[in-house]
């Protein structure tokens, strides 16, 4: 069954949305600046271990070998959860998820929730569903409090906030929050204070918190989230009642099997050696912690998604974005273009998975909006082969397509002149003459849809004499 | 040893002098060239734009056309990339089904690897930079061998290109369907390749040096884009230009 949610509504498809994005100058002098500096130390972090290379492989393999029997593994992570005092509810999309966690927040008497940072939730479109229900949602993750009060969209995987710089989030913290000093600067300590002074007092009476999840494991039941600023361990510590949504693939069989992902997750995601937080628990504990633990497990497309041989390999993915901080496209029009809440390398070969509509034109735009470069692979820890993904994505593209287009006129074309040396040479000559267009070895304008290339770039003139044409007078 | 030259469909229609070249280059180090006229197109531009069926028609040409020779050799990582990494599962009835795809090498590959040789005997004294084009680099992993030939090449000054391993936004027909990022890409390399002030702007690939050159040359910075066959293939005797 195909995923719900993920991307917004209305977005345009991305060389439109991109085409925007990149006349906002400011949203690219940010961009450069914070990916440029996460993908060196990303580097730096990674070249310390000497077997690196293995890690990757080794995480890959962990993850398929997850993957290939996900049914066992998530049948062993309920079993687990229920016996450790934990409820697992089975959601299949979007509205159903949201569904069981209103009704659960609705149960707990509470009109308020506090947030941990949570992929699967803004999948989901959570906080709206909570709010259309009547629940007030609150990030504590200081980048996703900065998108929420700014009413904005996130843009990356781990710092939702990556497109704004600091004077625009004192901005937003001297306009959308009611603690803050009117002569609040735009020092980094002093907007850390800010946030936290605003979201203690929301920690301390929040009585349902709600979480995603890095990893779970089925041996135990025991759920895992890592972040760096405290907030998740006060969510998931606080309050009386925790609920945790995760999309199913983040199941792993053993503990052993986190001592190869714990090591390839921090240093990928924020360069460092280990996030300051890492919180596990299992069920619940009598006298410490929540007491009442629901744990959601999201399908919304997944299922789908691992049916397909190419494809499924996107399940692997550890959310650590280092994909987005290394892609050039990314750096150049942020992650707001991409629609979705995954954006990036890994949101164009995710979102129109979980989605699975290619006859729809943004879904369709995803897998275009790469240049096939490679660089999101070679930092993938999980060895995601990312291009290939894309290449397979987009003849499926082309599948879906009803009725004759220009492209596939012109391809189709191509192809009868490339199957036959004799065609192939006949457009040569032809094409030859194109070179009668050109001034000083060079043409600065085609028509359309040459004119795509000609608007940035000239062409050179095509030679009298092609290569065949060269080799069979000397050499025939 | 039977080499077979694949041109590739761009170079022989536009880029000619890259494959004159490559052929001089390769029969100065000793080796029989071959150029099976069958050939055309090794099918990557229908593949990556999602034309599939017709992708794998033309592979299976490739694997019918080069199925005999000990080694064919591409002036192209991209396209040697597309052969090697794409064919064998696109190839279904030519056997034996990988033949040719193994035994396709990108030019620096199989000068450094197969014939053994860095120091190819050439001349060119130019200011050149290298920018390595992203399928040599990370889909068949060329590495330093470029850089290695280009060293050893007498009067060359080679100057080290800032940014170099990132895009130059060509992408196949991600320049047409993405123009307006590809050209933000293709902005920043320019910029990058300026700064270094060389005289030529050498690659692997003759379809990032069309991207990066025809945005020099609608810039009018006056930085040429040279194939790396042709100042492999320059000598004192024959300097580049070579004479057709």
């Amino acid at each position: 069954m195909a995923g719900t949610g993920v991307t917004w509504l209305g977005t345009p498809t991305f060389p439109k949305a991109a085409r925007a994005a990149l006349g906002d100058t400011q949203l690219r002098r940010n961009l450069r600046k914070a990916t440029h500096t996460i993908r060196d130390k990303r580097a730096a972090a990674v070249a310390e271990l000497a077997d690196w290379e293995r890690l990757r492989a080794a995480g890959a393999a962990i993850k398929d070998s997850a993957l290939a029997n996900l049914d066992v593994h998530l049948e062993r992570l309920e079993a687990a959860v229920t016996a450790r005092g934990g409820v697992v509810h089975w959601a299949r999309d979007a509205d159903e998820a949201n569904a069981i966690v209103l009704r659960l927040v609705r149960a707990a008497g509470a009109d308020e929730v506090v947030k941990v940072k949570s992929m699967a939730t803004a999948e989901i479109g959570l906080n709206e569903a909570l709010l259309a229900g009547g629940v007030r949602p609150v990030e504590t993750d200081l980048a996703e409090l900065i998108v929420q009060l700014g009413r904005d969209r996130p843009s990356h995987i781990l710092v939702p906030a990556i497109h704004r710089n600091r004077a625009e989030i004192r901005e937003i913290f001297r306009r959308e929050m009611p603690s803050a000093s009117p002569g609040l600067t735009d020092d980094p300590r002093e907007l850390a204070d800010a946030a936290r002074h605003h979201l203690r007092l929301k920690f301390l009476s929040a009585r349902v918190a709600v979480s995603g999840a890095n990893f779970a494991v089925a041996d135990t039941g025991s759920v895992v989230v890592v972040e760096s600023e405290g907030n998740g361990r006060m969510c998931l510590t606080l309050p009386e009642t925790l609920i945790t949504v995760m999309g199913i693939e983040k199941v792993v069989p053993s503990w052993r099997d986190l001592e190869v992902l714990l090591q390839l997750l921090p240093r990928s995601s924020t360069a460092e050696r280990m996030n300051p937080y890492t919180s596990v628990w299992t069920g619940v504990t009598p006298g410490d912690g929540p007491r009442h633990f629901h744990l959601v497990l999201l399908d919304n497309g997944r299922t789908d998604a691992l049916a397909d041989e190419v494809g499924r390999q996107a399940l692997r993915c550890i959310r650590c974005s280092a994909c987005l901080n290394s892609c050039p496209v990314y750096e150049r029009t942020g992650g707001q273009a991409y629609g979705s809440v995954y954006p990036g390398p890994i949101g164009a070969i995710l979102t129109p998975q979980l989605l699975g509509d290619l006859s729809d034109p943004q879904q369709a735009s995803l897998p275009y909006a790469s240049s096939l470069c490679g660089a999101c692979f070679e930092v993938c820890p999980v060895r995601i082969d990312i291009p290939r993904v894309l290449v397979h994505l987009r003849s499926k593209v082309v599948a879906a397509k009803s009725g004759a287009s220009p492209e596939a006129a012109a391809m189709a074309a191509l192809g009868w002149i490339m199957r036959d040396p004799r065609r192939f040479e006949a457009a040569q000559r032809a094409g030859s003459l194109a070179r009668l267009l050109a001034r000083q070895g060079r043409i600065s304008r085609l028509p359309w849809p040459g004119s795509r290339w000609t608007s940035a770039r000239d062409v050179p003139a095509p030679p009298r004499e092609s290569f065949r044409a060269w080799w069979r007078r000397t050499r025939g | 040893m039977r080499v077979a030259l694949f041109a590739t469909c761009l170079t022989d229609t536009l880029f000619p002098t890259t494959a004159i070249a490559a052929t001089r280059l390769l029969e100065r180090l000793g080796c029989r060239v071959e150029f099976p006229l069958d050939q055309t197109c090794c099918g990557q531009m229908h593949l990556n734009t999602g034309y599939r069926a017709e992708a794998a028609q033309l592979a299976e040409r490739y694997a019918a056309i080069f199925a005999g020779y000990d080694a064919v050799v591409a002036p192209s990582g991209s396209c040697a990339g597309m052969v090697r990494e794409f064919h064998p599962e696109l190839v279904t009835t030519s056997p034996p089904r990988n033949a040719a795809a193994r035994n396709t090498y990108e030019l620096s590959e199989f000068l450094v690897d197969v014939l053994g040789v860095t120091d190819v005997g050439a001349y060119f004294p130019h200011r050149v930079t290298y920018h390595p084009t992203c399928h040599s680099l990370r889909m068949i992993g060329v590495g330093d061998r470029p850089l290695r030939l280009l060293s050893a090449v007498r009067g060359l000054d080679l100057i080290d290109l800032p940014e170099a391993e990132t895009c130059c936004g060509f992408g196949g027909t991600f320049a047409v369907k993405n123009a307006e990022v590809s050209t933000a890409m293709l902005a920043d390399k320019m910029r990058c390749v300026a700064e270094t002030r060389a005289e030529v702007l050498t690659a692997g690939d003759n379809s990032c040096l069309m991207h990066i050159g025809g945005g020099l040359s609608r810039m009018r910075v006056g930085v040429r884009p040279v194939h790396l066959a042709e100042i492999l293939a320059s000598t004192e005797e024959e300097p580049w230009p070579a004479p057709a």
